[in-house]
């Protein structure tokens, strides 16, 4: 049983907006949850690098090509900073990692669908990145230090990706009218998933009561997702482009767009591992890893060797 | 076009189809490298060939003077026409081959752009000067990986001499001089290839013997020929995979 | 311990230096095997958008750090030393020091 004393001060700190660091004393379910929430998070950025990394081949400009490498590597370094912050809970990225390949971890279940088209680079950097810059912002705000840190590099990176989805959407657009059905029907696609990317509603969300009451999560999955859709629904608009939702409606009032009910069946089932994608994308991680190996062994090794002789 | 301009373009697509071919081998590996600090440095190398090669090929449609951008020559241009070196369309097979092909295409590099920088053609000089300080890094990245790899296990240091072995006989036609270029080395604007052969020995003879490698029997076959078109059946996968999207929307902007 | 977790590469952090005559500030942090990986993974990983002219990179478990449980006793003695700070200090209308 923890010191009731400690989380008491430990709340308190909390309340005040003090930001925690890794050496300083936190309840064990604080550190466990932002554990997994973290590791979460990099696994995602991670597996996230593989539904656009299928079209770095085929990017039909040289601009383009160098553009969606770029942004595919910063989604490596996102990755790497999240990772990094996690491990200072004393959690080490193999173990995050073991985690992932051995399904024990979940990624964003957005991952799962596949990129059939080019229009989809526009679609995903535009509406995944666009929903994820909006949970980022908050998570930039976060109660623990090294997390928060590493959203402020991230957001920071993650302007330019939202803005090149959007550029590759908008020249589609008013391209030819093939391109332009390309770029409505990878809207199609990837609407409603970007939607359940920012998490369950809150009713059915199990762990943000103690997220939001630490201050890891400043704003509910559902305050989130309207904010997303309310910056999202104009930038559709100003391209001539149509959200698949019949019943979305500015609502002159609220000022925010209502909208259509959201499939949670088909959300809850791809986290589950029935998406279109699942055993791809886990494949590619674990055969990444696995053929990868020999090399960290190799680089281990050499140093060991390396050291013996410095040291004799 | 004058016969000079003519040799300069043909040059130019040499240079830039070297670092178009090599860049879209390494970018390849986006998502699967075997960490995440190796993917991203891949995507690095990767990112510095891809901003070459459109420097290349800009200037060599400027001197065309057809109309011709950077994804023209790009991706309208069959197998045939492209001049890249063999070497570096080949697979990317393990790391460790992706590190060999580096390490002996960059080491006839940096010579290659230290040299090229005096270029007459005040264009290419400044491209290739920029273009030296990029593959220095790289030279140096991939050098480090040949040591720790030839130095490293068993296995490793295994993988890393078949691959040597595998893709030694594509090292010769990097020291051949085409016709083309034997004309521009006479206006000093391109460099004499069979120069850079001495250098590029020491670099290799140097990190070879620091990683415990032994370098391939020089006496074996080797494939020449890519300038005039000449290449193994690779390349025409590539271009099908990379030039798809134009060629099916001809005329369409991206 | 698994033998993969023991085997993992060591951890780095990494201090860039924005520019001449800026101080060096934590950036991040990277795995590498040996110092010469070190420095090129950081470099790769923390240098992308021109963020450094320089940087340290220094093996995590070489850096010392003082415990939050210090705090008080290590920080807050300076709290009442207010004449260390220039504003202590009153000085004659239309003197410039």
């Amino acid at each position: 049983m923890e010191d009731q004393k400690k989380i008491d001060e430990f709340n308190a700190r909390i309340a005040s907006g003090d930001v925690i660091e890794p050496k300083d004393w936190m309840p064990e379910n604080y550190r466990k949850q932002l554990t997994r929430m973290m590791s979460q998070h990099a696994h995602s950025e991670i597996v996230g690098m593989l539904p656009e990394g299928n079209w770095i081949t085929r990017a039909p400009s040289l601009k383009r090509k160098a553009v969606l490498l770029a942004k595919v590597q910063d989604e490596a370094g996102h990755g790497l900073y999240i990772y990094s912050g996690a491990e200072t809970l004393g959690t080490s990225r193999r173990e995050m990692t073991d985690q992932l390949l051995s399904g024990k971890a979940k990624y964003s279940s957005i991952f799962n669908y596949p990129t059939l088209t080019w229009a989809d680079m526009g679609a995903v950097g535009w509406l995944v990145d666009g929903a994820a810059i909006v949970n980022q912002t908050m998570l930039a705000k976060c109660s623990y230090g090294p997390y928060a840190r590493a959203m402020i590099r991230v957001c920071k990176e993650e302007n330019f990706h939202n803005k090149q989805g959007y550029e590759i959407m908008a020249v589609l657009a008013k391209g030819t009218p093939e391109q332009k059905a390309m770029a409505q029907d990878a809207l199609n696609r990837w609407w409603w998933p970007s939607l359940m990317m920012l998490g369950p509603s809150d009713k059915d969300s199990p762990n943000s009561g103690d997220l939001m009451k630490w201050k890891i999560k400043l704003q509910s999955n559902d305050e989130l997702r309207q904010r997303f859709i309310d910056r999202t629904v104009p930038a559709a608009e100003a391209i001539g482009l149509t959200i698949p939702d019949e019943k979305l409606k500015y609502n002159p009032e609220t000022r925010h767009y209502e909208f259509g009910e959201i499939n949670w069946d088909e959300f809850f089932s791809v986290i589950k591992g029935q998406g279109p994608c699942n055993q791809e994308r886990l494949q590619a991680r674990i055969d990444a890893d696995m053929n990868g190996k020999w090399v960290r062994d190799a680089a281990s090794a050499f140093a060991s060797k390396r050291n013996k002789e410095v040291a004799a | 076009m004058s016969n000079l301009d003519q040799d300069k373009f043909h040059y130019l697509l040499r240079l830039a189809d070297n670092s178009l071919i090599l860049g879209h081998r390494l970018s390849e590996w986006a998502g699967h490298g075997p960490i995440l600090e190796e993917d991203i440095a891949m995507s690095n190398i990767a990112l510095d060939l891809i901003g070459q090669s459109r420097g290349f090929y800009t200037y060599a449609g400027t001197i065309e003077n057809k109309g011709r951008t950077e994804d023209h020559l790009a991706y309208f241009r069959e197998a045939r026409q492209f001049k890249n070196l063999m070497l570096l369309e080949q697979p990317n097979g393990d790391f460790g081959k992706t590190m060999v092909r580096q390490f002996l295409f960059d080491a006839y590099c940096k010579p290659l752009y230290r040299e090229l920088s005096n270029s007459k053609d005040e264009t290419i000089a400044a491209l290739a000067a920029k273009s030296l300080k990029e593959v220095t890094y790289h030279l140096r990245h991939a050098s480090e990986w040949m040591i720790r790899l030839g130095d490293g296990t068993e296995e490793s240091h295994t993988r890393v001499q078949k691959s040597l072995e595998d893709l030694w006989k594509f090292t010769g036609e990097m020291f051949d001089n085409s016709e083309v270029e034997l004309r521009l080395i006479e206006n000093n604007i391109a460099i004499d290839n069979s120069s850079l052969k001495s250098e590029w020995n020491k670099t290799i003879a140097e990190i070879l013997k620091i990683a415990g490698l032994t370098k391939p029997d020089s006496e074996r076959f080797m494939s020449s020929g890519s300038f005039v078109g000449n290449h193994t059946e690779h390349l025409g996968y590539i271009l099908a995979e990379m030039q798809s999207l134009p060629r099916t929307y001809p005329g369409a902007e991206w | 311990m698994s033998e993969s977790i023991k085997n993992e590469w060591p951890l780095w952090e990494v201090f860039l230096q924005k520019k001449a005559g800026a101080p060096h500030e934590h950036a991040g942090s990277v795995h590498a095997a040996d110092k010469e990986m070190a420095i090129q993974n950081a470099r790769d990983v923390y240098t992308r958008r021109n963020e450094a002219i320089n940087f340290w990179v220094v093996l995590s478990e070489n850096i010392v750090a003082t415990q939050p449980e210090e705090t008080g006793s290590l920080f807050d003695p300076a709290n009442d030393k207010t004449y260390r700070h220039p504003n202590f200090f009153r000085t004659p209308e239309g003197v410039k020091l």
